[in-house]
C-alpha cells in the first residue's frame, strides 16, 4: 500500500481524545423553544425587562427566518423542539477559590490536559470557565480590576454594567442578523463580557474554556469585547468537548468593538468533538463571530484554528469602519473523516485607507470537506484601501475536497485587492524525503502539516500556538500504519 | 557491507533492474555510469525502498541485515543515506529543525538519548564551515527557493550531520556549474572514510574528476554490463556509451 493509501485507510481509526463525560447533576428546562422557554431563562438569570425584550423581540424574528442553505455543507434537519436550551450545573457559581470547585470539574479539565492550577501558576492567564451554560471560576479579577478591566461572565455584567451592556450588545451582529445569531440572541445562556477602559493595555492574556457537557444541551454562548480608546487586548478562546452520539448545536455570537486606536486579538483552538469515523455525532459549529472597527486606528485580530467539530459554519469577520482600520485573518481547519467546513472571512471596508489580511490554511483528508468562503468588499469611499487574501489547501488522499469561493468587490479605483491560491497534496515524495532522512511517516506527515500552517501559528499567543500544534498531531495520529 | 545479489525490480509493467550484482565494501568508492534510462537512479531508490518500485527476484545484504525486509526509515537509521537527484521542498519547516528531527529519529532508533541542543549547534556551525554555507540557510525552509546548487550542498550538509555508513549519491552532479560541482565534490571527497563506503550514480564522467572512484560500473538496460577500474569512465569518456551497442555484454 503507498504511504497516501495507507494515510486515507487509518484516518479512520482515530479516536477523539477528549471523549468523557463528567457526571455533575445538571439543571435544565425540558426540550423545546417557545416564548415561555425564552422567559424561563431570562427568568433564572434574574434579567431585566430591556432584555427580555430584546430576547423576544430575536425569538419573533427568528420565527420568520429559515435555515441557510447555501454553505457548501450536508447534514440532516435539526429538529429546534428537541433540544434543550438551557442546563446549569447545579452548583452555584459563587466562589472564591478553586478548593469550592466541585473537584469531578477540575478532573475534567485535568483531563483535557489544561488543568486551571497550572494555568493560573504557569501562564499567568485569566481563566473564566465557562461549564456548559455557567461560569465557574474567575481568576486574577484582583489584577484586572486594578487595572480597571472587566472580565466578567456575561450574567453578571448584565446585572453590574447595564449601560456598557445596553449600549453595546447587539450593535455589532444585530439580534436579526442571521437565522443562528437570532437563535442565540433569544435563548443564550451565559457567556463572558470584557471591557478595556480608555488606555489600558490589558495585563493578562484572557482565557475562556468552552465546554459541552449535559446530553442534548445546545449551547449558545454570548461574548462580548469592548476596546476602548487607545486600549489593547488579547483574548483566547479553547474548546473542547466530550464524546456523545447526538450533534449538538453550538450557535454562539462573538462582538467585538475597537474604538480610537484599539487594539483586540482574538485567537480561538477549537476541538470540539467531530464525530466518530462513519460520521455519527459531533458537534455543529454555526458561530457568527464579527468586529467592528469602529475608531480610527483601530485593529481587530482574528486566529483560528479548528480541528473539531462535524460542520464548522463560521466567518469571523471584520468591519472597517474608521479611517485607517486594520483586519486581519488567519486561519487553520482541519476536515477529517466525515468533518466538514465552510468557513472564512469578510472585510467590509468603509473608512479611508484601510488594511486587511486574509491567511487561510485549509487541510483535508479522509472524506473531509473543506471550503473557503471569504469576502471582500471596498465600499466608494474607503479610498486607499488595500487587501491580500492568500488561500491555500493541503489534501492528505485521494477521497477528500478543498473548494475556495471568494467574492471580491471593490467600488473605487484607488484601492487594491490582491488574491493568492494553491492547492496541493502532501507529496508522497515530501514523506519519502523525510522517511531517507530517518523520520518515520507519522512525524512526517505531522512536520509537513506544521510547516504548511506556520505562518499562522506565528499569530498565536506563544502557550496557544503549543497546544495548537498538540491538538494537530492529536487530529493526524494513526494516520499512517 | 552492501551486497546486492540478482536484484530485479520493476516499476508497475516496466522491469527496470534486470539481475544486478554488486559488493561495496566500506572506505570504496563506486561509480555507477550509464546512459539515460538504464536503471541507475532506479537502482538508488531501489537500496532507498521506494515504494513506487517492487523487488521481483534477488536480495540485497546491508551490514548483514536483509535490506528489503526494513522500512524507508529503518534502513536510514541502520546508516543509509541518499542523495537526491532533485531534493524535495517542505515549506515552512526551518532546515535546521528538519535535521534535528532526522538527527533524533535516527537516535531513538538505536535507543540513544536526544541530542543536546548545544551540541548539535556545535556540530551544525562546523559543517556548514566546511561546505561554506551561510547560517542564515538554516532558517529557510528545507530547500525552498534554493538555486541548484544551494539543494546539492544541502544533501551533502545532511549527509555530513547524519554520518551514513553508505551514501547513495544520485546525480549529485546534475545541473551544477563548474564551481558549484567542485565544492560539491570537496564536500563529499571531507566524508570519505575507512568505515563509509559511497555509491556514486552519475551520467558523465566529469563529477569523477573530483570524486575518484576506486571502482567503476556500467550500467546499460538493467544491468552492470562493465566494471573496471577508474580508467573506465576515462574510456567512456571518448567513446560514449554507444560502444555498449556494439560489444557484447560482459559481467
Amino acid at each position: 500500500m503507498s504511504s497516501e493509501a495507507a494515510l486515507l485507510e487509518d484516518y479512520s481509526k482515530r479516536e477523539y481524545k477528549h471523549g468523557f463525560v463528567t457526571d455533575i447533576e445538571a439543571d435544565s428546562l425540558p426540550p423545546g423553544l417557545n416564548e415561555d422557554v425564552v422567559r424561563s431563562i431570562s427568568l433564572k438569570k434574574g434579567e431585566p425587562e430591556w432584555l427580555l425584550e430584546w430576547r423576544l423581540k430575536a425569538y419573533r424574528h427568528w420565527l420568520t427566518l429559515t435555515e441557510p442553505t447555501w454553505p457548501h455543507v450536508k447534514y440532516p434537519t435539526i429538529d429546534y423542539q428537541r433540544m434543550v436550551y438551557y442546563s446549569a450545573p447545579k452548583q452555584k457559581p459563587l466562589l472564591d477559590s478553586l478548593d469550592q470547585v466541585d473537584p469531578k470539574l477540575l478532573e475534567t479539565y485535568e483531563k483535557l490536559g489544561i488543568p486551571i492550577e497550572e494555568q493560573k501558576a504557569l501562564a499567568g492567564v485569566a481563566v473564566d470557565a465557562v461549564f456548559d451554560s455557567v461560569s465557574i471560576a474567575t481568576t486574577y479579577k484582583q489584577t484586572l480590576t486594578d487595572a480597571g478591566v472587566i472580565f466578567c461572565p456575561f450574567s453578571e455584567a448584565v446585572r453590574e454594567y447595564p449601560e456598557l451592556i445596553r449600549k453595546y450588545l447587539g450593535s455589532v451582529v444585530p439580534a436579526a442578523d442571521n437565522f443562528f445569531a437570532a437563535l442565540n440572541s433569544a435563548v443564550f445562556s451565559d457567556g463572558s463580557f470584557c471591557y478595556i477602559p480608555e488606555g489600558v493595555r490589558c495585563p493578562l492574556e484572557l482565557s475562556t474554556y468552552f465546554r459541552i457537557n449535559a446530553q442534548n444541551t445546545g449551547q449558545f454562548e454570548r461574548t462580548l469585547i469592548v476596546a476602548d480608546k487607545g486600549s489593547y487586548v488579547s483574548y483566547l478562546e479553547g474548546c473542547t468537548a466530550p464524546k456523545r452520539d447526538e450533534n449538538q448545536l453550538h450557535a454562539a455570537v462573538v462582538e467585538l468593538v475597537a474604538l480610537d486606536d484599539a487594539q483586540i486579538k482574538y485567537s480561538t483552538v477549537q476541538n470540539w468533538y467531530p464525530g466518530d469515523e462513519q460520521g455519527r455525532g459531533g458537534i455543529y459549529n454555526f458561530v457568527t463571530k464579527r468586529g467592528a472597527c469602529r475608531g480610527v486606528n483601530s485593529k481587530i485580530s482574528w486566529t483560528q484554528v479548528e480541528t473539531g467539530s462535524a460542520i464548522t459554519w463560521k466567518y469571523p469577520s471584520v468591519i472597517l469602519q474608521g479611517d485607517n482600520s486594520v483586519g486581519e485573518f488567519y486561519s487553520v481547519a482541519v476536515t477529517a473523516n466525515h468533518q466538514q467546513a465552510d468557513t472564512g472571512t469578510k472585510m467590509i471596508h468603509l473608512g479611508k485607507n484601510t488594511r486587511s489580511t486574509i491567511i487561510s490554511k485549509g487541510i483535508s483528508a479522509g472524506v473531509g470537506q473543506n471550503s473557503y468562503r471569504g469576502l471582500v468588499k471596498i465600499q466608494k469611499n474607503a479610498t486607499n484601501s488595500r487587501n491580500f487574501s492568500q488561500c491555500d489547501s493541503l489534501l492528505i488522499g485521494d477521497k477528500c475536497g478543498a473548494h475556495t469561493f471568494p467574492y471580491i468587490e471593490v467600488r473605487n479605483t484607488s484601492s487594491q485587492v490582491e488574491h493568492e491560491a494553491s492547492t496541493s497534496k502532501v507529496g508522497e515524495d515530501q514523506i519519502y524525503y523525510c522517511q531517507q532522512r530517518g523520520i518515520p511517516t507519522e512525524d512526517a506527515v505531522n512536520m509537513i502539516v506544521n510547516g504548511f500552517c506556520k505562518e499562522v501559528y506565528q499569530e498565536l499567543p506563544m502557550e496557544f500556538a503549543v497546544e495548537a500544534r498538540k491538538l494537530l498531531s492529536i487530529s493526524l495520529e494513526g494516520s499512517v500504519g | 557491507m552492501l551486497e546486492i545479489k540478482n536484484l530485479h525490480a520493476r516499476s508497475e509493467d516496466t522491469e527496470i533492474l534486470k539481475g544486478i550484482n554488486l559488493r561495496v565494501q566500506t572506505g570504496e568508492v563506486h561509480a555507477i555510469m550509464g546512459p539515460n534510462g538504464s536503471g541507475k537512479s532506479t537502482l538508488a531508490h531501489v537500496l532507498a525502498g521506494r515504494e513506487d518500485y517492487e523487488v521481483t527476484a534477488g536480495e540485497i545484504l546491508f551490514n548483514g541485515k536483509d535490506l528489503l525486509e526494513l522500512s524507508i526509515e529503518e534502513r536510514a537509521a541502520e546508516g543509509l543515506f541518499m542523495a537526491y537527484q532533485y531534493p524535495v521542498e517542505i515549506p515552512g519547516v526551518s532546515n535546521k529543525y528538519f535535521l534535528k528531527a532526522a538527527i533524533n529519529s535516527i537516535r531513538k532508533h538505536h535507543g540513544q538519548p536526544l541530542i543536546k541542543t548545544s551540541e548539535f549547534l556545535e556540530l551544525l556551525k562546523a559543517n556548514l564551515a566546511k561546505l561554506g554555507m551561510d547560517k542564515s540557510m538554516m532558517e529557510r525552509s528545507v530547500n525552498e527557493g534554493f538555486s541548484g546548487g544551494e539543494k546539492k550542498r544541502n544533501e551533502i550538509l545532511q549527509m555530513a550531520m547524519l554520518r551514513p555508513r553508505l551514501a547513495v549519491l544520485d546525480e549529485t552532479d546534475s545541473g551544477l556549474d563548474i564551481d558549484a560541482l567542485k565544492i560539491v565534490a570537496e564536500g563529499v571527497n571531507a566524508l570519505r572514510s575507512p568505515d563509509r563506503g559511497m555509491i556514486v550514480v552519475t551520467h558523465y564522467q566529469r563529477l569523477l574528476d573530483y570524486i575518484v572512484p576506486d571502482f567503476v560500473h556500467v550500467l546499460a538496460g538493467g544491468k552492470i554490463v562493465r566494471s573496471g577500474d577508474r580508467t573506465l569512465a576515462h574510456e567512456l569518456e571518448a567513446q560514449g556509451y554507444a560502444f555498449l551497442e556494439t560489444e557484447p555484454a560482459s559481467v
